[in-house]
């Protein structure tokens, strides 16, 4: 195990710029996620520290080890594809011995390791199947135990789950976590999902165009946003744009002035953001949207979504529109809204983030 | 209208099968007479045979020119199918796996025996033989190397092709699992590639012996006196007689390469490396 640190990372095709001078430090035992859209770098960068692509600038480290042009087969990184990549013609078994045996061990200690990292990941009863005979999920599994048994300096993910289904990507994931922890591997996880990053990483790199957005904890990413970008991409969120007014004050484009309660690092202070579950509703036209110090608008509801744990509805107020969330929870009292009734959208100065 | 939209489905599936139906018979009516007039008791070929018998195949044996014809065809097909193998593989990885500047060129060139008739093909390579005599002095047309070596040329565009498209046709990201897994290059060949496209490089050998065992205008020009293949005693013997000898011969001949593919298939997935 070791941190691994990216110094100035930059690779091109071209003329395109695909990942753009890029500064990290994954620290030893750390879970790290790269999320963004696609066409973002992450993948890239996540090659690059797999050494099957070289940087064009800039250095990778593994510790102390400078690593930035060693050929993969030299680096002791442990890769899982997104198609997983098992050998078809080899069992299960094979499959996991390859690495080890690429190390020079000796065969007596090979089985045993091998077994010891199938039991790991529930694999050891279909140690002698042939990849083709295993569901998605087993064969996912086997591609994890292959990378693990030789005990790398970085274990790397890219978009491992993406091929489950729901159900069993949930589960997974949290074996995923688990076993990391257990083996206080530094992992770096490449997603476009971001409930997976959220609920899988220690932090979270966001990246856009070759860039990293923002690095945070889960928490911090999604409740104290750098920027626009990350606002949108992590949750989605309400938007509304206006300009300062004074140091901690925002004036709306409706003329109402609000507060805020977090400033984003990247911040051209146009635009606040309201997350859809911050959002509370009172039906009613009590109170008043032009109130100096008032949290709230005067809105219509225009729309309502039924999606299972929670109700989604979409409030117009002018031009307007604000998404709200409404946990469908242990209090069955809750208001039902319908679309025409006229509402009132509140939320506290805490919610708000200046972007 | 929902019945009118059916209907013609059904149509459309029918007509669909009766074409394929068609053309299978057309494929293979020919071979079945072929083999069904081997049988054939009487000498002049009219239908119906008055009875059945195997002597033609006992004829045919019998006579030198079929039997060391397919003696012969068999060691040239052997002979080519290694020697493509052996040149096909390594050129095949090298198209499939390096840029460089005019590898669409030399894809297309390797098309080029399936474009220019085998007439002349076989002209082309008979002259150049020809030159190569009298520049270095050392005689190939007319020989059995020059022979095998003839029909070694023929059969690689299709081990090239085939392998090639193996190649194109395997996850890449297998190598790179190995390769990440601590194993070098030529490993990462022996141990992941090779197994990969085995399916390719099996069916590319198949089809240059095939080529090979079928040719005839190219070995027109390039056998020696007093050296025949198969394809060309046959001809030699229709040019003076045709009684069922030719077609026994002829169905020794479809039932070899049949063997051919029977067994490989049995052993590779043979659909697989198309």
């Amino acid at each position: 195990m070791s941190n691994i640190t990216l110094n100035k990372v930059t690779k091109r095709y071209g003329n395109l710029v695909t990942v753009d001078a890029l500064d990290l430090e994954v620290k030893d035992g750390e879970f790290l996620a790269f999320l963004g859209p696609s066409g973002c770098g992450k993948t890239t960068t996540l090659r690059m520290i797999a050494g099957l692509a070289i940087p064009d600038g800039g250095s990778i480290r593994f510790g102390n080890r400078e690593v930035t042009d060693l050929p993969p087969y030299m680096r002791n990184a442990g890769l899982v594809f997104q198609g997983y990549a098992l050998f078809p013609h080899m069992t299960v078994a094979d499959n996991v011995a390859f690495g080890l045996e690429m190390r020079k061990i000796s065969r007596q200690q090979i089985k045993p390791r091998v077994m010891e990292a199938l039991r790991i990941v529930r694999m050891d009863h279909l140690a002698d199947r042939l990849p083709r005979q295993l569901s998605g999920g087993q064969q996912q599994r086997v591609a994890l135990a292959r990378a693990i048994v030789y005990q790398p300096d970085a274990l790397l993910l890219d978009e491992p789950l993406s091929a489950l289904d729901a159900k069993l990507r949930l589960e997974v994931r949290t074996e995923l976590r688990k076993l990391q922890q257990d083996l206080g591997l530094t992992t770096i996880f490449v997603t476009h999902d971001q409930d997976e990053a959220i609920s899988l990483a220690d932090r979270i790199v966001v990246m856009s165009n070759g860039r990293i957005e923002q690095v945070g904890t889960p928490n911090g990413i999604y409740e104290r946003p750098a920027n626009l970008f990350v606002a949108e991409f992590i949750g989605g969120s309400n938007f509304l744009k206006g300009e300062l007014d004074g140091a901690d004050r925002f004036r709306l484009d409706t003329g109402q002035v609000i507060g805020f309660g977090h400033v984003g690092s990247g911040s051209n202070c146009s635009t606040v953001s309201i997350r859809p579950e911050r959002i509370r509703l009172r039906s009613g036209s009590a109170g008043s949207g032009t109130d100096a110090t008032g949290h709230e608008i005067r809105a219509t509801v225009e729309n309502v979504i039924y999606r299972g744990n929670l109700t989604e509805i979409v409030v117009g107020a002018g031009d307007q529109r604000l998404t709200v969330h409404q946990q469908n929870g242990f209090d069955q009292s809750a208001r039902t809204f319908s679309p025409g009734d006229a509402v009132v959208a509140e939320w506290t100065p805490e919610s708000a983030v200046l972007l | 209208m929902r019945a009118l939209v059916r209907s013609g489905d059904r149509f459309f599936h029918l007509a669909i099968a009766a074409i394929a139906a068609l053309a299978f018979l057309e494929l293979i009516l020919p071979l079945a007479s072929v083999v069904w007039v081997s049988f054939f008791e009487n000498k002049i070929i009219n239908f119906p045979p008055k009875g059945y018998t195997l002597d033609w195949y006992w004829n045919a044996w019998s006579m030198p020119r079929f039997r060391d014809g397919f003696l012969v065809s068999l060691q040239v097909g052997v002979a080519a199918t290694l020697i493509s193998m052996l040149v096909g593989v390594p050129a095949a990885i090298f198209l499939a796996r390096t840029r460089f500047w005019g590898r669409e060129v030399i894809q297309t060139v390797l098309l080029g025996p399936l474009i220019v008739p085998g007439i002349v093909a076989g002209s082309a390579l008979f002259m150049f033989l020809i030159e190569f005599e009298v520049f270095t002095g050392v005689q190939v047309a007319q020989t059995f190397a020059g022979l095998c070596l003839g029909h070694s040329l023929i059969a690689l565009p299709w081990t090239i092709r085939l392998v090639t498209a193996s190649l194109v046709g395997m996850n890449q990201q297998l190598e790179e699992a190995a390769s990440t897994m601590g194993a070098r290059p030529f490993t990462v060949f022996r141990r992941v590639t090779l197994p990969a496209i085995r399916p390719g490089i099996i069916a590319g050998g198949l089809f240059a012996f095939v080529i090979s065992f079928v040719d005839l205008e190219k070995s027109l020009f390039l056998v020696g006196p007093g050296t025949t293949t198969l394809p060309i005693a046959i001809v030699n013997y229709l040019e003076w007689s045709i009684d069922p000898t030719i077609a026994a011969v002829a169905t020794v001949q479809i039932a070899a390469i049949a063997l051919v593919m029977i067994i490989t298939d049995r052993f590779f997935n043979l659909t697989r490396a198309f």
